[in-house]
Order: C-alpha cells, then sequence, then structure tokens
C-alpha cells in the first residue's frame, strides 16, 4: 500500500476508471494538460489523449449539460466543477436535467453514467466563493446521489463506487484535506459502498455525526472528551443522498444522543433533515434534543473563518451541553 | 495557441466599429409557392419515394394537430402544441437524416417522430398520460421521446438540450460512428444561457452537431424584435466560428437540402453547423394561448399564403407524383385513424401506482418503498377519494 493524499487518491480512481473502460472521458475547465487547478486529472490528458481528457470553455451550465449528453448516449462522463461555490450556473442542468432524466423519459434515456467531482468546504482562506458547502441543494433533488469523502482511502473507494453507480451523482471533495489528509490507499481497484454510513468508532454515551472534512473535528473533539469521560460513537455519513438512516437509528437508539457537525449554514442544512427523520424514529431512546453544530446563517466569512466554522472546540461544548440535558 | 487564432484582420489607426448588422446573411429559397422551382436552384437529393414519405408525414402532421385541438377544445385532452406552419422544418430535417442520428426536440417537433414512424398509439398514449405511455404518464402533453426511434424525450426546461446535444455527438464522435445529432430549438430558446453554452462548446470541441433553429417570429407572446437585436440567430453562428446558413424554414427543398449538406459536412468534418429556418408559428404558441391579444389577422394571413405543406403539394402535382383523388382520400382516412385512436388511448388505464416511485434511481431505494406504502395505506383508508388507484394494487 502507498501512502497517498487525498488529491493523489483521486487521481488513481480517475486513472482506474479511465483505462478500464476507453469511454470514459474526463473535462472541465483546466482539466486537460494542467490537471487541474487543484492536479487532480493530472497526467491523465498524457496517458489518455485530449480526445478523453480535455479543457472546456469556461461555463458551468455547458459543461453539465454536454455532460448529460453525453452520458445518456451512453459514455462514461466525468465532468469537474473547478469550485462548488460555481456550480449554481449548472443548477438547471443537474436539478431538472440529469435528476430527472430517467423519470422523465420513463427510463427511455438516463444519464446514470454521470459523475460530477467538485472540490468544497473551507478552512482554506477562500472566503464566500472558495469555501460553501452546497450539498442541502443536491440533498433536496430526488434522483441524485450526493457523496463526501474524509480521507484518501475513502476517496478512491467512494469516487470508484460514484463512477461505476448507475445513477447520476455529486461527488464533493474536501479541498482542505487534498494535501492535509495521508494515509494508506492500495494501489488496485476496490470500490465502497454508497449510501452506507460508517461507524468510525464506538461509543455509549452519544453519537456524533458528521461528513468530510467534518470528520476529524468530531474525532478530535470525541478524543476530548473521552477525557471527561464521555463515551462517543463516531460515525462517517459518507452519503448524503440516499443517505443511512438505519445505521444512525441504530446508533442513536443504542446512546440516546446525537450531535451532528457540518460546516454548512444552520437553516435548512442537512442536518436538520438528519434531526428531523432521528427524532421520528427513535423518539422515545432520546436523551436530550439532538444537536447542530453547524455555520452561521450568513455568508462564509473570510477574516472570520476560525470564529463561523463548527470546530472540535465547538463541538466538544456540544457534546458536554447535550450528554449533561 | 495564440490570439493569432482569430486576430487576422487589418491593423488600424483610426477608430474602426463594427455595426451589429454588418454581417450579411444569404436566406436559401428553392421553391416558390406555386410549386415551381427557381431557376439555376440547386435542388437536394430527393426521390418520389422520398417526396411522397414526406408529404404522408404533413399530412399526418395538419390532420394530428387538428384533431387534438378539437379533443382539447372537447375538454378529452388537458393541454396540446401544434406546428402550424412549421411543418417543413421538423420533417425536412428529419428527412434529411439518417435513422442512427439523434434528434433532440424542443416541443414543436412532433413532425421528426412522425417521420421517424413513432406509432398513432404511442402519440396517443402519450398524449393521455395512460399506462401503455413510453414516458409512464409522467410529463404533460408533447412530451414524446423514443430511445429506439432515437428521438431524446422531449422536456419542459428550454434550451437545455442544446449543450446536451453537443455532448451527446462528442459521444458520437468518440465512438467513431457514422452518426450526428440535430439539435431543435426556437429562436426565443436562443436567449438562454445554454444555447451560448452549447454553440461554443460544440464549435472548441469539434463535434457532429446540427443546431436547427426555428425562427418562427415569436417566444409565446414576445416578438422576435423583443427577444434579440444583430442579424438573426445565424450571426451568431459566425460570431462562435460555426459554419451557418440561414434558408426559408416553409421551403421543404430548402430544409432538405440545408440538412443533408450539413449531416455530410459534420460527419466528415466532425464539426458543428447552425441552420436558421425562417418561419412563423400560425398556431397559438399551446391550446393555452389566444394570439389575438398580441398580433394581427393580417400578419397571421400574410403567412397563411405561405403554407409549406401546400407548397409541397403544388409540387407535387407538378412533378405527377400527386393529385386532388390522392389528396381527398389521404386526408379522409386519417382523420378516421386519428379518431378511433383518441377513443382508445382515453381509456387506457391510469399508470400502476408503483410507477410513482420507479425511474427515480435506477432501483428505487427503502426509503422510497416505505414513502409509497403509506400512500398506498392511505389510498386503502379513503378509496373514493383516488379513484384512479384505488383497488388497483
Amino acid at each position: 500500500m502507498a501512502q497517498l493524499n487525498l488529491l493523489h487518491a483521486i487521481n488513481s480512481a480517475l486513472d482506474i476508471a479511465m483505462a478500464e473502460n476507453e469511454r470514459t472521458v474526463c473535462f472541465g475547465e483546466d482539466v486537460g494538460h494542467f490537471g487541474g487547478v487543484f492536479r487532480a486529472t493530472s497526467g491523465l490528458q498524457e496517458k489518455y489523449g485530449k480526445a478523453r481528457c480535455f479543457n472546456t470553455p469556461l461555463v458551468e451550465q455547458g459543461i453539465i449539460g454536454f455532460a448529460n449528453g453525453l452520458a445518456a448516449q451512453g459514455s462514461v462522463a466525468i465532468a469537474e466543477i473547478q469550485f462548488a461555490d460555481y456550480i449554481f450556473p449548472a443548477f438547471d442542468q443537474i436539478v431538472n436535467e440529469a435528476a430527472k432524466f430517467r423519470y422523465r423519459t420513463g427510463n427511455e434515456f438516463n444519464v446514470g453514467k454521470l459523475t460530477i467531482r467538485t472540490p468544497y468546504g473551507g478552512g482554506i482562506a477562500g472566503g464566500l466563493y472558495h469555501s460553501q458547502s452546497p450539498e442541502a441543494y443536491f440533498a433536496h433533488t430526488p434522483g441524485l446521489k450526493v457523496v463526501i469523502p474524509r480521507n484518501p482511502y475513502q476517496a478512491k473507494g467512494l469516487l470508484l463506487a460514484s463512477i461505476r453507480d448507475d445513477n447520476p451523482v455529486i461527488f464533493f471533495e474536501p479541498k482542505r484535506l487534498y494535501r492535509a489528509s495521508v494515509g494508506e490507499v492500495p494501489e488496485e481497484d476496490y470500490q465502497l459502498p454508497l449510501g452506507k454510513a460508517e461507524v468510525v468508532q464506538t461509543g455509549t454515551d452519544i453519537t456524533l455525526l458528521a461528513w468530510g472534512a467534518q470528520m476529524e473535528i468530531i474525532e478530535k473533539a470525541a478524543q476530548m472528551a473521552s477525557n471527561d469521560g464521555i463515551s462517543c460513537e463516531v460515525i462517517d455519513l459518507r452519503t448524503i443522498l440516499p443517505w443511512d438512516i438505519e445505521t444512525i437509528s441504530r446508533s442513536v437508539m443504542k446512546t440516546g444522543r446525537l450531535l451532528i457537525s457540518q460546516e454548512a449554514p444552520l437553516t435548512a442544512g442537512f442536518a436538520s433533515e438528519i434531526a428531523a427523520t432521528i427524532q421520528n424514529e427513535c423518539f422515545l431512546h432520546l436523551e436530550s434534543p439532538i444537536a447542530r453544530v453547524c455555520g452561521l446563517d450568513t455568508p462564509y466569512p473570510l477574516a472570520l473563518e476560525k470564529e463561523y466554522v463548527s470546530d472540535h472546540l465547538k463541538v466538544y461544548e456540544a457534546i458536554k451541553k447535550t450528554v449533561n440535558f | 495557441m495564440s490570439t493569432e487564432l482569430y486576430n487576422d484582420g487589418p491593423v488600424v489607426h483610426k477608430p474602426t466599429f463594427i455595426d451589429g448588422h454588418s454581417v450579411e446573411i444569404p436566406e436559401l429559397r428553392i421553391l416558390q409557392q406555386d410549386g415551381t422551382t427557381y431557376p439555376n436552384a440547386d435542388l437536394p437529393d430527393i426521390d418520389q419515394t422520398l417526396a411522397i414519405k414526406i408529404y404522408h408525414t404533413f399530412a399526418f402532421h395538419r390532420v394530428f394537430d387538428e384533431r387534438m385541438v378539437a379533443s382539447q377544445r372537447q375538454g378529452r385532452l388537458s393541454f396540446y402544441m401544434t406546428a402550424l406552419g412549421e411543418e417543413a422544418a421538423s420533417v425536412g430535417g428529419a428527412a434529411g437524416l439518417q435513422p442512427q442520428d439523434m434528434i433532440m426536440m424542443q416541443y414543436r417537433e412532433q413532425g421528426a417522430l412522425m417521420f421517424r414512424g413513432f406509432s398513432l398509439k404511442n402519440f396517443m398514449n402519450q398524449l393521455f398520460s395512460n399506462a401503455d405511455d413510453l414516458g409512464k404518464g409522467r410529463q404533460m402533453p408533447i412530451h414524446y421521446g423514443s430511445k429506439e426511434l432515437n428521438c431524446m424525450t422531449v422536456s419542459s426546461t428550454l434550451a437545455t438540450q442544446i449543450p446536451q446535444a453537443t455532448g451527446y455527438a462528442y459521444g458520437q464522435k468518440l465512438q467513431g460512428l457514422d452518426a450526428v445529432t440535430i439539435c431543435y430549438f426556437g429562436e426565443g430558446a436562443a436567449s438562454e444561457g445554454d444555447f451560448h453554452a452549447g454553440l461554443n462548446m460544440a464549435a472548441v470541441q469539434e463535434v457532429p452537431v446540427i443546431f436547427f433553429c426555428r425562427n418562427n417570429g415569436y417566444a409565446i407572446s414576445t416578438p422576435a424584435d423583443e427577444q434579440f437585436r444583430g442579424n438573426g440567430i445565424a450571426s451568431r453562428g459566425v460570431g462562435y466560428g460555426i459554419k451557418t446558413i440561414r434558408i426559408d424554414g416553409n421551403d421543404i427543398l430548402a430544409v432538405l437540402k440545408a440538412t443533408q449538406i450539413a449531416r455530410a459536412y459534420a460527419v466528415k468534418e466532425h464539426k458543428p453547423v447552425l441552420i436558421e429556418a425562417m418561419s412563423y408559428r400560425l398556431g397559438a404558441h399551446s391550446t393555452s394561448d389566444d394570439p389575438s391579444g398580441y398580433r394581427t389577422k393580417e400578419e397571421e394571413a400574410k403567412w397563411q399564403a405561405n403554407d409549406p405543406i401546400l407548397r409541397m403539394k403544388n409540387w407535387l402535382v407538378k412533378q405527377n407524383w400527386w393529385d386532388e383523388a390522392q389528396e381527398t382520400a389521404l386526408f379522409e382516412k386519417l382523420r378516421e385513424e386519428i379518431l378511433a385512436a383518441v377513443k382508445v388511448a382515453e381509456v387506457i388505464d391510469k399508470p400502476h401506482i408503483d410507477t410513482m416511485i420507479t425511474d427515480v434511481y435506477d432501483v428505487p431505494s427503502a426509503q422510497l418503498q416505505a414513502q409509497l406504502d403509506e400512500v398506498k395505506a392511505h389510498i386503502n383508508k379513503y378509496p373514493e377519494a383516488y379513484p384512479f388507484t384505488a383497488g388497483k394494487f
């Protein structure tokens, strides 16, 4: 096994996907020879040619429109949106087109072979237009799958599963971890399941739930809490849509408490959906209100980023408050 | 790569502006309204068999539109859209292609489906959203589509098909297929961002797609002069570096000629073509629209005199390929067939309740199944409130 960072793990997954099927195509702004602004597609054009890995004009709605057509034709379309903050010009092509393609055509056509990769999240001094976590917008759209990995191993296995899944998938990559997160990653092909959360650490007093870059935050907070004698069960949701209600419910029935941490603003974030469902599933098992540690209901700040974002200290305080309710 | 790609004009030392209308665009006309062709006109590749097939499609189209509007007025159908006066664009486009070519429609191109052989039954099942509809009763009337016939299902979202056509054609090119994609849209949809995205990407990625603009003068009530300035839609093709032609959209021979040449070019060169067909939407936008509020009878009359179907008939008669007796018999037969098909389709059941959750994903999730089960339990409790589905699952 090699030690890879998250970018290299993604690059390795793309390499495998392109090698196994000559109809797999990667494209987006600066994705070609340059290898993407973060270098996720580095070396792919040299290896597979300009026809299969290329730059597109600077037009997100065009990139996803093109990707929809390409996937409908039967090619494997892997489109990159340079930053998740810039995905909104493509909102119509994602929400009205990709998500509804199979349904509206009665399964005459589908874009199951579409995967959209995009870096999301804060922590890179990116301000309001290079830091957003827009997963909840897409989680509100039946027909899409939304996947977010937490480390290099997860990134490779989940991306390969996303590319091969027969539904359109938005794959949000935690850009703060692109180079910061390094871990053991098998060189060979492997997949991790979509729609399945992973219990990262078992515990008995409270369930901590997050996804992507927030995972290391809640793991750190769980460590702090354990020094206080609080036993935390830590879960990575991994797939936001469709999400694994069963694993979360089972955990909360055991611990009686749930805390969800997300980077996105509080109101109508995906944590809200989880809270509503879990109170319904686990009402009689709950010993305290479900806690949400989130960003404020403001645009993502620049100078005050540290104060804004859900960090291990905010999560630690929320754990104590919930346990002592 | 550098700016040398496009910077080929002379260097000047006094300000020289280019007028927005300075691009002069010729309009191809081959057939005159009386059925004679213009002297020295280049005729398309057409024989009697193709000509009669086109004319049969025209007749079917005209009668179909007329009968379905009547059905809507009688309250049998919720909604309908005719393509009155514009039939040459869709039928001629399809006739200029091969069966393996993908057709991406906007919504007024039922003529293309008719030419490809989409059955009367399939049309009716879609219009009546019944259990036999290929689209499973999910989209409003006129949203037809068929994988078998390479006709992408219509979606209401305007212009989204344009960059999709670029992507579809890129896939065809990647596979080395002898196939192109034709993409229809109106001059109104050409204001959408997706138009610009799709054309620019097609030019840059060099894909075999034919962009076919039906410039019919109106986007619902908004006339073309409130939609755009500049020399129509064709001038934009020039701006994007796309081979472009403007044609008389009511001239079936011009449509056929332009499409045949465009296809040959797209397949050989792997490059896009833009065709702007000048026409007029003689009917209302849809059965929910009344054009008398925004245009005059005089204006309509001027275009009624340009009827593309009558123009083709005049040509066929001059070729001795068609006569009045055949005309009367064909139209009579079509009226009967269509009326009978309405009666069959309108009494077929609505789609089964289980189709509510299929095709959202490749396989319905346990959560979707649970949601459906909840609905079913509710229907069982109040069956009289849900007559289409109660007792049928």
